[in-house]
């Protein structure tokens, strides 16, 4: 048998592996570029005080960042696990409320941002008060340039960043957990210990 | 009842193509006629079977018969009929009955029009469509059954996609399922003739017209998808590179290069392995497209639901069915004899550059498409690949191909004098660089590209004009071949004008618009005369009336929209156009803007040449047509030498 | 009625519509932003440009964008500081980078091999013929004429 009549066959074996592989993945999961960069900066106002709050408040702690927000339906699938989290462990957990103000809540054209500031306060700490509070303190970007910052494409997100404010580990989706038990855990141990 | 029928009836024609896959092949082997004369009334009972089972179908989404899950998915009372059956191929396992239905249907087709074929030809042929017919029934049956039962019953169905409400949805998937799956009848009969060995000329002329309406019908596909993208998504683009559109020009690529191939395996017995080669390509890039669109591997407004196991199956039976195709090719193309000589320049050699051009375009479209996943799979990272990778790669194969296009069609079998053709096409080549250079300058700015597209459209043009212009001086008939074929390439001249002038010359102005205001984009003027609330069948609606002047004369209203259908919760965008013959005139309204004054936001687009772009798709699909039901491939006697050849190999 | 008629027909020249105003606050800006728009991806659509995406985050990508351009950032700029926080993914024009070296060279070398593939066969096809000596399967339709 003439070799070359077999190259047809050798390359479209080579494509089904590839195919098969992909199978296997996730093409709307996009990870992050920020996985061992430092957090970025930020200064903006809490739930509860006008006093602003940055990530290198942080320094020297190992913490949890958590994107969420009261209209986000799969946040409320993850928030009793995180609930559940903050109650056992050690590690803070700062809320990032990603958009709080929607443009539903805006039908008569946009509000100012000292009305904004205030809905989106009023509906987060209801929501809190209601199904729990697992958060230190959350923080509010109300247009959402820190998420863009931080890569956010999708509520709920969570980061896990270490004693030198670097982040380790960022999943996008709820928190499960398996995910908690077989990633997070282990890895907030090996950055504690350092 | 009725779906219980139409799952029978399914199962029922999976046990007859198991039974036309199986016996008549096996009746080739031991020289059993008897099995052999079982294709044909298989093939057709098959067909029955299947149009029994999408009938069923249809009459429970016509009949609201939210019972089965299927219907439930797709449809809606308030529906109107017409969408209420196109539904039936919305979602994923409808159009797979579909395709099983055109497969069964050309297999029934060529099981009837295969007369003059000797039947061991036919039993092989219709044997191996008999194959792929098992493998997709089985892949319904099992994963994508769409006579499933839903309990509890709804009272109301979720409706079919808004998007999708729309004629284009009628009649552009069942056009694109005909193209794809008529590629697996030259498939067939290139497996047929690797099987029995026999590959010649007489296989080339047998196989040639029912590939090229399969290629007229994938072109009317691809062409109304693009003309449906580009009035319904509401922001006037045609073309995007998407996985799925890419999906469906690779096989029209490779099917293009096989017209032409078996054109000279036709002729002069040359390029038969190339042939067959190309013949397996374009079936299995149809296959490839089928599991890229339906197993979630990539993301495309166009992927339907998916379910990983549904991945798999498509996969092992993409796998099995070319894997298998591939191993016969190794096996026996090397005994294919080399056919008639050819000189460096002739017209075979332009149809094998012709080929290759076309072949390294596909290569590099699915390199572009399968880029990101690849390097997915070996854990490197997330990239995309769009159309500014798509734009830069593909024109510049499209170049030299429309290039070489019109000396190929002048140029002699066998051996062609270049002087000859150079001389020969003086006045094309002028013609067409005078217009290049002074067009332009008469719509707008000149700029080169511009000028090269304007070159190669008329290039084509003048070429296809003079050739059938100097045809028609010369006594004696001209065959649908020829007119075919011109046709074609005048059609293709059409497309090329058509992108350069839109690409070149469009404008578009994004404003805000309360009653009274104006836009213009010279010579026309558009003014917002109203806005009205509009009531659908299965929607609200908010209608603009805008005022087109040309000139200062009212020459037109369009009536852009909004609408709100009750089961979605995204609005939709209903564009407006007013066609001319050298131009679209694109409206789109967009949302209400906040102020003391009611206004809206407007999109106006003049888009020069556009209607160029379905006109020269129409024009390509007429001359396939033509091409195909030249005479000479519906001579039913046979001449003395045909049967001859026959009576010696099938003694062999 | 007739004064009616008289009042309007005064109050005409005040009531003139106007030339719609563009959407765009500056059309340089949103020029600039259209371009480099199309060539970024939609992160939360199936597969949508930046430019014609109408999703949320779609909106805060281009507001983020046109700060940028009236920063005077060049595209090259634009482009890293998204792909810093969204990888590459966002680029519907992939970098030329080693990672990239098939995507991007590829095609290219597909036809140079191509040609060499079609130059050396059509070489060494007449040898094989000459030695042969004979064409053996010639078309059975004798008139081969050129159509």
């Amino acid at each position: 048998m003439n070799k070359k009549f077999l190259i047809p066959l050798g390359l479209f074996a080579a494509l089904v592996v590839f195919l098969a592989l992909g199978l296997t993945r996730d093409p709307r999961e996009i990870p992050s570029p920020l996985v061992g960069k430092p957090a970025p900066e930020f200064r903006l106002p809490t739930l509860t005080s006008d006093k602003p709050f940055s990530p290198s408040d942080m320094k020297g702690k190992v913490w949890l960042f958590n994107v969420w927000a009261t209209w986000c339906v799969a946040c409320r699938e993850e928030h009793p696990l995180l609930v559940e989290f903050s109650k056992q462990s050690r590690i803070p957990v700062v809320g990032l409320s990603y958009k709080e103000v929607q443009a539903q809540d805006q039908p008569n054209g946009p509000l100012n941002d000292a009305d904004k500031l205030q809905l989106a306060r009023e509906r987060s700490l209801r929501f809190l008060q209601r199904q729990g509070d697992p958060y230190m303190l959350s923080v509010l970007d109300l247009n959402g340039s820190v998420g863009i910052d931080y890569g956010v494409y999708g509520v709920p997100e969570t980061y896990l960043i270490d004693r030198q404010g670097v982040i380790r580990y960022k999943r996008v989706g709820p928190l499960t957990p398996q995910i908690l038990q077989d990633t997070l855990l282990p890895l907030i141990q090996t950055l504690e210990a350092s | 009842m009725i779906p219980e029928l139409g799952q029978f009836s399914l199962v029922l024609a999976t046990v007859l193509s198991v039974v036309l896959g199986v016996l008549p092949l096996w009746g080739t082997l031991n020289r059993n006629t008897v099995w052999q004369s079982l294709a044909r009334p298989t093939a057709l009972l098959q067909f029955g079977l299947v149009l029994l089972s999408f009938v069923c179908l249809s009459l429970a989404f016509l009949g609201n018969d939210f019972s089965v899950k299927y219907v439930a998915e797709h449809s809606n009372r308030l529906l109107p009929k017409a969408y209420q059956f196109a539904a039936v191929w919305g979602g994923h396992e409808g159009s797979l009955l579909l395709w099983v239905l055109m497969l069964t249907g050309w297999t029934a087709a060529v099981a009837m029009f295969s007369q003059s074929l000797p039947l061991a030809m036919v039993a092989r042929v219709l044997g191996v469509l008999g194959l792929v017919s098992v493998g997709f029934m089985a892949f319904i049956l099992f994963t994508s059954n769409p006579f499933d039962r839903l309990f509890p019953i709804p009272a109301d169905g979720r409706d079919l996609n808004p998007l999708l409400q729309d004629p284009g949805l009628v009649i552009h998937p069942p056009m694109l399922y005909m193209g794809y799956v008529g590629m697996s009848v030259a498939f067939a009969f290139a497996i047929a003739a690797l099987i029995s060995g026999r590959l010649d000329a007489a296989w080339a002329r047998w196989s040639r017209p029912w590939t090229v309406i399969a290629w007229a019908f994938l072109t009317f596909g691809i062409g109304l998808g693009s003309w449906w993208a580009y009035y319904e998504l509401g922001w006037g683009g045609w073309w995007f590179w998407d996985p799925v559109e890419n999906a469906s020009l690779m096989p029209w690529l490779v099917g293009t290069a096989l017209i032409h191939s078996l054109m000279v395996t036709e002729k002069r017995g040359s390029f038969k392995a190339w042939t067959v080669l190309l013949a397996i390509a374009a079936f299995s890039l149809s296959l490839l497209g089928t599991f890229l669109v339906r197993s979630g591997v990539l993301t495309s407004v166009h992927a339907f639901a998916t379910d990983p196991a549904r991945g798999v199956f498509i996969l092992c039976f993409l796998a099995v069915v070319v894997g298998a195709s591939l191993t016969l090719f190794a096996w026996r193309a090397p005994a294919v004899t080399l056919g008639g000589s050819m000189g460096l320049i002739s017209r075979e050699s332009f149809l094998l550059l012709n080929s290759v051009l076309l072949v390294v375009a596909t290569g590099a479209v699915l390199l572009g498409t399968l880029y990101p996943l690849v390097i997915d799979a070996l854990n490197l990272g997330k990239l995309s690949v769009g159309p500014p990778y798509f734009n830069l790669v593909f024109a510049p194969l499209m170049v030299p191909l429309l290039f070489v296009l019109v000396p190929g069609t002048v140029a002699h079998w066998r051996e062609a004098r270049l002087n000859d053709m150079v001389f020969e096409l003086r006045w094309v080549g002028l013609g067409a660089l005078l217009l290049a250079i002074v067009l332009p300058f008469m719509f707008g700015k000149w700029s080169a590209g511009t000028a090269l597209g304007v070159f190669l459209g008329m290039w084509v043009a003048l070429g296809s004009l003079q050739h059938v212009v100097e045809r028609i001086r010369k006594p004696g008939r001209i065959g649908g071949s020829f007119w075919g074929m011109h046709l074609a390439h005048f059609g293709l001249a059409v497309v090329v004008l058509g992108i350069t002038g839109v690409k070149s010359y469009e404008v578009e102005r994004d404003v805000r618009m309360s009653l009274g205001d104006t836009v213009t984009i010279a010579p026309y003027t558009f003014r917002l005369a109203d806005m009205v609330d509009v009531n659908g069948p299965n929607y609200k609606a908010t209608q603009a009336h805008v005022e087109v002047l040309k000139n200062d004369r009212l020459i037109e209203v369009l009536y852009p929209e909004k609408r709100r259908y009750f089961s979605s919760a995204m609005p939709m965008t209903e564009a407006a156009i007013d066609s001319g013959l050298l131009r679209d005139l694109y409206v789109s309204l967009g949302d209400p803007i906040a102020g003391d004054i009611p206004s809206w936001s407007m999109r106006v687009y003049y888009k020069p040449f556009v209607p160029w772009l379905w006109t020269g798709v129409l024009l390509m699909v007429f001359g396939g047509v033509l091409a195909a039901l030249d005479r000479r491939y519906r001579r039913r006697s046979v001449s003395p030498l045909q049967t001859a050849g026959e009576a010696l190999s099938s003694a062999s | 009625m007739k004064w009616m008629l008289l009042c309007w027909m005064l109050m005409a020249p005040w009531v003139r519509a106007a030339d719609a105003l563009p959407m765009a606050e500056d059309p340089q800006v949103e020029a600039r932003l259209v371009v480099i728009a199309e060539e970024l991806r939609c992160l939360v659509c199936q597969n949508e440009s930046l430019a014609s995406s109408n999703a949320e985050l779609a909106e805060d990508l281009r507001r983020e964008v046109r700060k940028l351009i009236r920063d005077n950032k060049s595209d090259t700029e634009i482009k890293t500081y998204l792909v810093e926080r969204y990888g590459d993914f966002v680029l519907y024009r992939p970098q030329v980078k080693p990672l990239t070296w098939p995507l991007w060279f590829g095609p290219f070398f597909m036809l140079l091999l191509a040609i060499w593939g079609l130059w050396r066969y059509l070489r060494l096809r007449k040898n094989a013929l000459a030695m042969q000596h004979a064409s053996p399967t010639d078309s059975f339709d004798t008139a081969a004429h050129k159509d």
